[in-house]
């Protein structure tokens, strides 16, 4: 499993922080997405699902 | 959804819409229906209005109409006329398809003139700053009700239906991938489609009304919407500030192509 994220397209909103069933992801110091534990992510794909911004992709391996 | 946007967005992301507006996430559902669906890319044309919804015909790449402010309807019909084969899709917003195009949007619906309609519902006028819409809920604040909104809202999905409409369904930006369901068989029903895609303007609705960020918003969604087979099951009592999402309205009516194909045929056999 592969979890990429395009910070150029990511502003910041939190939307996948909040909804990520399993805590993955996190905002860094500039607000934009970063993953904190990807060993966790189920691949249930919310987040990219409701990206508002076509910032984070998750690939099922 | 990667792959997805490199077929079916032009190259030309990031967007312009605010950190956390819903317009981003129902436009990836209106791409993935019509992926779905495997509609031809050089035979679907996308036409909406003017409006920050509006703006989503801009990234996408098919042949698109970014019309006029509550006329993306009559420039639609106007295609759909001229050629039949095509898919026409329209988006357009709460303000662009219920206030000034609020004529369009009911007599276009009668004609049942098989076009999807998917109308982003955030409850404001975005693109002008807030201003509120016939869409905007009783008692919401806008910069053009400090005081709150005296008006009470249009069920839009109600309105398409008593108006004719032969297909309504209502989806939110929170269940994504039931938006593509229901756009999807909006697109596949010949005659007119509404499709009600709820979703947040964090920036003018969320924050004039202290609705919370987009996340916030995305959960009030969740926690609002019942859905249809759902709803079947509450009290009146239970509904109480809920709405329904999925299929709302199915029937059967001529379309307006068909009847106007058949127009012409007997006029060019001389008949009368
Ligand atoms: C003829 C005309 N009148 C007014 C405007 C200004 N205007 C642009 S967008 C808009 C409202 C858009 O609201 P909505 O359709 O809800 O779209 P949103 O921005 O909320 O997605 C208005 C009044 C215009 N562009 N053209
Ligand atoms: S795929 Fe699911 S579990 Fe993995 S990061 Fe995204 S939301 Fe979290
Ligand atoms: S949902 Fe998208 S834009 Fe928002 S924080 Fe996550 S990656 Fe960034
Ligand atoms: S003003 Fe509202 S609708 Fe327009 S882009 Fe910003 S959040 Fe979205
Ligand atoms: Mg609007």
């Amino acid at each position: 499993m592969a979890i990429k994220t395009i910070g150029k397209h990511c502003k910041g909103c939190g939307v996948c922080v909040t909804f990520c069933p399993k805590q993955v992801l996190g905002l860094d110091a500039l607000g934009k997405i970063t993953v904190v534990d990807e060993t966790k992510c189920i691949t249930c794909k919310q987040c990219e699902m409701r990206c508002p911004d076509y910032a984070i992709f998750v690939e099922k391996k | 959804m990667e792959k997805l946007i490199e077929k079916y967005y032009r190259p030309r992301l990031p967007h312009i819409w605010c950190p956390g507006c819903g317009n981003g996430i129902v436009t990836s559902s209106i791409i993935k229906a019509i992926d779905k669906l495997g509609l031809d890319q050089d035979k679907t044309v996308i036409v909406s209005g003017i409006g920050c919804s509006s703006r989503a015909s801009g990234y996408l790449n098919f042949d698109t109409v970014h019309s006029l402010h509550g006329r993306a309807l009559p420039v639609a019909t106007g295609i759909k006329l001229a050629d039949p084969e095509l898919n026409v899709i329209v988006i357009t917003g709460d303000g662009d398809g219920t206030a000034i195009g609020g004529n369009h949007f009911i007599h276009t619906a009668r004609r049942n003139i098989n076009l999807t309609v998917i109308l982003f519902n955030n409850n404001i006028y975005g693109m002008t700053g807030g201003q509120y819409s016939p869409l905007t809920p009783t008692d919401s604040k806008a910069t053009t009700a400090p005081y709150g909104t005296l008006e009470r809202a249009f069920d839009i999905a109600e309105l398409a239906k008593a108006a004719g409409a032969t297909y309504v369904a209502r989806g939110t930006a929170f269940h994504a991938n039931m938006l593509v369901d229901v756009i999807a068989k909006g697109i596949s029903h010949d005659g007119f489609s509404l499709i009600e895609a709820v979703t947040q303007c964090p920036i003018y609705f969320g924050r004039q009304n202290k609705k919370g960020d987009a996340s916030a918003m995305l959960k009030t969604q969740r926690d609002n919407a019942v859905t249809v087979e759902a709803a079947k099951k509450l009290s009146p009592e239970q509904l109480e500030g809920k709405f329904k999402i999925g299929v709302l309205h199915q029937s059967e009516a001529p379309e307006y192509t068909k009847q106007y194909q058949a127009i012409i045929d007997r006029a060019q056999k001389g008949a009368k």
